[in-house]
């Protein structure tokens, strides 16, 4: 393999993986204060792709207004699931909201299904990000540059969120213990659903990203990224965000490398993550970064 | 208390109604069952095959004098729903002859059940060989994976001159494994060179970043590529590649036939070369302006190549029942078998042993967003 | 509960006399064809799923533990008994691009060996997960068990000398009948409640109410996880080589994890820990998604035309599912069993209600 060819795998596994973490972040954010698999993920994934798409072809808005219109709505969709499907389940054994989740998941997909119809459509891909840029003999479009730029940026400005802000000190409280939060004054409900507001919020960034990349979507598609995301936090060590990071891009470069290297093996590529998951929940249950919690292990 | 009896009268109607069964009977109606998928992965295909049903049954709603009524079943692109379908058409419905379905592993799930019933099929664009084979009730009017497979390689060998081509397939669609393999065959027969299969790379259906095993191929530097596959995950590759700076033609196989493969693969797919039934644009037969007018009136767009498999499926159907002089499916079935020289608004279909349509192929290529015609092959 | 030996001994025959009532009327509907093809397939069906509806809930409902390896189980079972039952002819049709291994290509079993062995296999496949797997806990152990179920679909995709691949397999013979869906589903309901009635099944229940507290009672958490899950398996396989039986072909892409998605329906609607709601939900979510393709075709209602929606079925049982989950936590029949106190008590009370109704009638 050459040089040419090896750094353009690098590229390529730089922004599939900076899209896994982006995602990933949102999950390992759920799962840090309710110790929950947030199945239905990769659906609010789905409904920000097509609320973008909506934005742009159909009230014909110009698409930064459209996408920020269309992360504003994910978030309040995200909250409203939150209120719906697990609140009323706080009480219930964990079990039961991790099969409410699934539901969701299920319910969401279906009606996808029947509001959107299966056929796939196509999502517009702004000029800005559709530039072909040649950097010697490795060709990058523009979008491939941007992917990994933004994920730093808003993992930054959460690094600073949760660290630095009241709101965010409370949402370290409640990851650590909700109750002793809930005795210490934290408004336990509304952190959770701040929560669960940003992680949409982010998992619309992730998915609009995702959506001008891989530019056709139906109500399937965030199945796989959904499934993918959530290993890459476990790999990272689910709770952690800068975990969910380094998650992401091990899963994206891993895949693309394995590819690249044993083209043989490429029809493998979709066992990859669940080898990888499975590996990591055997060998370091808690993750490469995770803290050490008892819950994990039994 | 009152859930419980709730639920108790809930079970009750639940299991009563459809074990009561209200197929009709009546024997004025000649029915006709179709089952497709209308959801899931393959609903596209579905939906355009359906419509050319539809408008079939339109244009030619009596035969014998009597009425023909269609009854469509969705199949969920599920094997078990498709032999659920079947059943229900049967049993239920009182079919006397079935169409379906797109998707070659859906019509090897419904098959057996139709021919265990002694109910005909015909089929309109499974191309898998396996579909008919050893089925003495199924049909189709389409040509298979075989014949399209090397219709393609001599398109690449002859027509572009190319010396080396890889090979990028779905590896969970029987459809595309076949594909490439038949046309690995003709390919490496045709140029005379064990290695003139650079590539073969493979990925799974629902796949959405394809650049390794696109940047794979361009490290082999072949002359063309064939990547047959569904249209949603054809097209994103075929979008990919040209980020990926790939020149060379891109060739696939009919499923590319969608509008849906344009609005997605938009100005990337300019330039692919693929094989499908039928094109608007150069009508084989009579047949063929009739439809394509119908369908313009119907639908305001040009038909593709589905609708018309779908409409040449179920005149197929009439033309036997018109010569059988009776729509007793065991008489439909010995119709069929006899089919010869059937001026379809694909072609003319004659049947073989099999069950299988041996018919030419028609090659398009994308131009300007929209399919365009390229040329004709006969067998 | 406890019942006395006098009505132990009556509500023993009742079962009994209800089971072989359930033979005949399965013999009358075999031999005398009194239900057609499309009613006998949806009926093979119920059986099927109530099979994998009892796989699921033995490990959620009385482990307490979410297993979401049904589908893989499922393929594995499938295969072996497709590969095992096809005639040597039909495998030479089938593998026309790769050849079968030498060591299947003549092989053509009884169609009981090969459920068994379909069973045994899918048991071995999970023991070779639950192992390690079961070491996980919660969320843990559902995404681990999806991602082995996933590995092993990719797998079978990819082996194409031994699964044929994408192709699939096309001729099965089609073995499956009322009496091995039902037989074996009564098998199952059987092989559940031994299960859960033993010591062992005291000790399940013990380790999903309270695993550290079990644990320190002396129960061994890891020998009884593994055993309870090698049992689901070993169901599911079975479940599977019934299905691939029916529909007689089988494609790795029908075993995604929406399989398991449905299954873990039943599972729910019917009651997690209760046999009897697993098998009743088994039987009408089976026989609702048949009969709710009505709302999918046109409906004419005489005065206007409703067009068909396709995939509303699904829909309508997904909103079901979200109900069952938030409001009524227990499912069909929660932890509890029908038994024939429960109904004879539940018919008083209708009786009671009925008559006291008219009473006030009058």
């Amino acid at each position: 393999m050459s040089g040419t060819e090896f750094t353009q795998h690098i590229f390529n596994g730089i922004a599939l993986g900076s899209l896994y973490a982006l995602i990933a972040i949102g999950y390992t954010m759920v799962y840090g204060i309710l110790r929950l698999i947030n199945f239905a993920h990769g659906e609010i994934l789905m409904s920000a792709m097509f609320f973008a798409m909506f934005g742009v072809t159909l009230f014909s808005l110009p698409w930064p207004v459209a996408f920020l219109l269309a992360i504003l709505l994910t978030a309040a969709f995200g909250i409203s699931i939150e209120r719906m499907a697990y609140r009323p389940l706080r009480n219930a054994p964990r079990i039961s909201v991790l099969i409410s989740a699934i539901g969701v998941s299920f319910l969401l997909q279906n009606l996808g299904l029947v509001v959107f119809g299966a056929r796939p459509k196509a999502f517009p891909r702004p000029d800005m990000f559709n530039q072909l840029w040649h950097l010697g003999d490795v060709s990058v479009l523009s979008l491939n540059l941007y992917i990994p730029i933004f994920t730093v940026l808003l993992l930054i400005g959460l690094t600073w969120f949760i660290n630095k802000t009241r709101t965010g000190m409370a949402m370290r409280a409640a990851s650590k213990d909700l109750d002793t939060a809930r005795l210490m004054g934290i408004d336990v409900d509304k952190i959770i659903s701040i929560t669960f507001g940003i992680g949409s919020a982010l998992a619309a960034f992730g998915g609009i990203m995702w959506a001008m990349k891989y530019p056709s979507i139906h109500p399937l598609v965030g199945l796989f990224p959904g499934l993918k995301c959530f290993i890459a936090a476990v790999v990272g060590g689910i709770g952690n965000v800068p975990g969910a990071m380094l998650g992401g891009f091990i899963l994206g470069v891993g895949e693309i490398m394995l590819v690249a290297f044993m083209p043989e093996l490429s029809g493998y590529r979709d066992a990859f993550a669940f080898v990888l998951l499975i590996f990591i929940l055997l060998a370091k249950p808690t993750g490469i970064l995770g803290e050490k919690t008892a819950e994990v292990k039994s | 208390m009152f859930k419980k009896l709730g639920f108790a009268v809930l079970a009750l109607a639940l299991i009563a109604f459809p074990l009561a069964g209200c197929g009709g009977g009546d024997d004025d109606v000649i029915r006709i069952g179709v089952y497709e998928p209308m959801t899931g992965v393959n609903a596209a295909g579905g939906e355009m095959t359906v419509e050319g049903i539809e408008l079939a049954n339109e244009l030619f709603p009596e035969i014998l004098g009597k009425q023909i009524e269609i009854i469509v079943v969705d199949n969920k692109s599920e094997p078990q729903e498709a032999a659920n379908a079947v059943s229900r058409l049967i049993d239920r419905d009182n079919v006397h002859a079935i169409i379906g379905s797109y998707g070659s592993s859906l019509s090897m799930a419904g098959g057996p059940v139709a021919e265990e019933a002694g109910i005909p099929v015909v089929g309109c664009s499974p191309t898998n060989p396996l579909v008919t084979l050893g089925n003495d009730y199924y049909f189709r009017v389409c040509f298979i994976d075989p014949f399209q497979g090397t219709v393609m390689a001599n398109y690449a060998v002859n027509e572009l001159g190319a010396k080396t081509a890889a090979i990028i397939k779905d590896v969970t669609q029987d459809y595309s494994v076949g594909l490439s393999n038949f046309f690995k065959q003709a390919f490496v027969e045709l140029t005379g060179d064990a290695d003139s299969i650079v590539a073969e790379i493979n990925y799974n259906t629902g796949d959405q970043d394809f650049t390794p095993q696109l940047q794979t191929a361009k490290a082999a530097n072949p002359d063309v590529i064939f990547a047959p596959g569904n249209y949603a995950e054809s097209a994103l590759l075929i979008k990919q590649a040209r980020e990926a700076d790939i020149t060379v033609p891109i060739l696939g196989g009919d499923t590319w036939e969608a509008p849906d493969f344009l609005d997605v693969g938009g100005d990337a797919v300019e330039g692919v070369v693929y094989s499908t039934h039928f094109t608007a644009q150069a009508p084989v037969t009579a047949r063929s302006n009739e439809f394509l007018d119908a369908y313009r009136n119907k639908f305001g767009a040009e038909a593709n190549a589905f609708a018309a498999l779908g409409y040449d499926a179920y005149l197929v159907i009439l033309d036997a029942i018109e010569r059988a002089n009776s729509h007793d499916p065991g008489d439909i079935r010995d119709a069929l078998a006899d089919t010869q020289i059937f001026e379809g608004a694909t072609g003319i279909i004659t049947l073989d042993e099999n069950g299988d349509a041996t018919k030419s192929a028609i090659i398009n290529t994308v131009e300007n967003g929209e399919f365009v015609y390229l040329t004709t092959v006969h067998p | 509960m406890k019942i006395g030996k006098i009505h132990l001994h009556k509500h023993c025959l009742l079962t009994i006399g209800s089971t072989l009532l359930l033979l005949v009327a399965i013999i009358l509907v075999s031999e005398f064809r009194l239900l057609d093809a499309y009613k006998v397939r949806v009926l093979n069906l119920c059986a099927i799923y109530v099979i994998l509806g009892l796989s699921m809930n033995l490990t959620l409902g009385y482990g307490g533990l979410l297993a979401l390896g049904t589908a893989g189980f499922m393929c594995v079972g499938a295969y072996i008994s497709a590969l095992l039952t096809m005639s040597p002819e039909q495998k030479v049709a089938n593998f026309f691009l790769e050849p079968i291994v030498p060591w299947l290509a003549n092989v053509e079993v009884a169609f009981v060996i090969a459920i068994i062995a379909a069973g045994i296999g899918a048991a071995i496949f999970g023991f070779v997960i639950g192992a390690p797997a079961l070491k996980l806990r919660g969320d843990y152990l559902a995404i681990a068990t999806l991602g082995f179920a996933e590995i092993i679909r990719v797998v079978f995709t990819n082996t194409q000398s031994l699964t044929n691949g994408a192709l699939g397999l096309k001729g099965i013979p089609s073995h499956t009948n009322l009496y091995w869906s039902w037989g074996l589903a009564i098998l199952a309901v059987i092989l559940a409640r031994t299960m859960v009635t033993s010591s062992y099944g005291r000790a399940f229940k013990a380790i999903r109410d309270d695993q550290t507290a079990a644990e320190a009672m002396g129960i061994n958490l890891f020998k009884h996880k593994v055993t309870i899950f090698v049992i689901s398996a070993f169901m599911a396989g079975i479940g599977g080589a019934l299905m691939g039986n029916l529909i007689v072909t089988v494609n790795p892409t029908f075993f995604r994890f929406m399989l398991t998605f449905q299954v873990l329906l039943i599972a729910v609607i019917g009651g997690l820990g209760s046999i009897s709601g697993t098998v009743i939900a088994g039987i009408i979510v089976t026989i609702a998604t048949e009969w709710l393709r009505i709302f999918e075709s046109p409906m004419d209602l005489g005065f206007m035309r409703i067009p068909g929606i396709p995939g509303m079925r699904m829909v309508i049982f997904a909103v079901l599912l979200m109900a069952v989950i938030i409001f009524w936590r227990q499912g069909l029949m929660g932890r509890t069993e029908v038994s024939w106190e429960r109904t004879f008590a539940f018919l008083n009370r209708v009786r009671t209600r009925f008559q006291s109704g008219r009473g006030v009638g009058q």
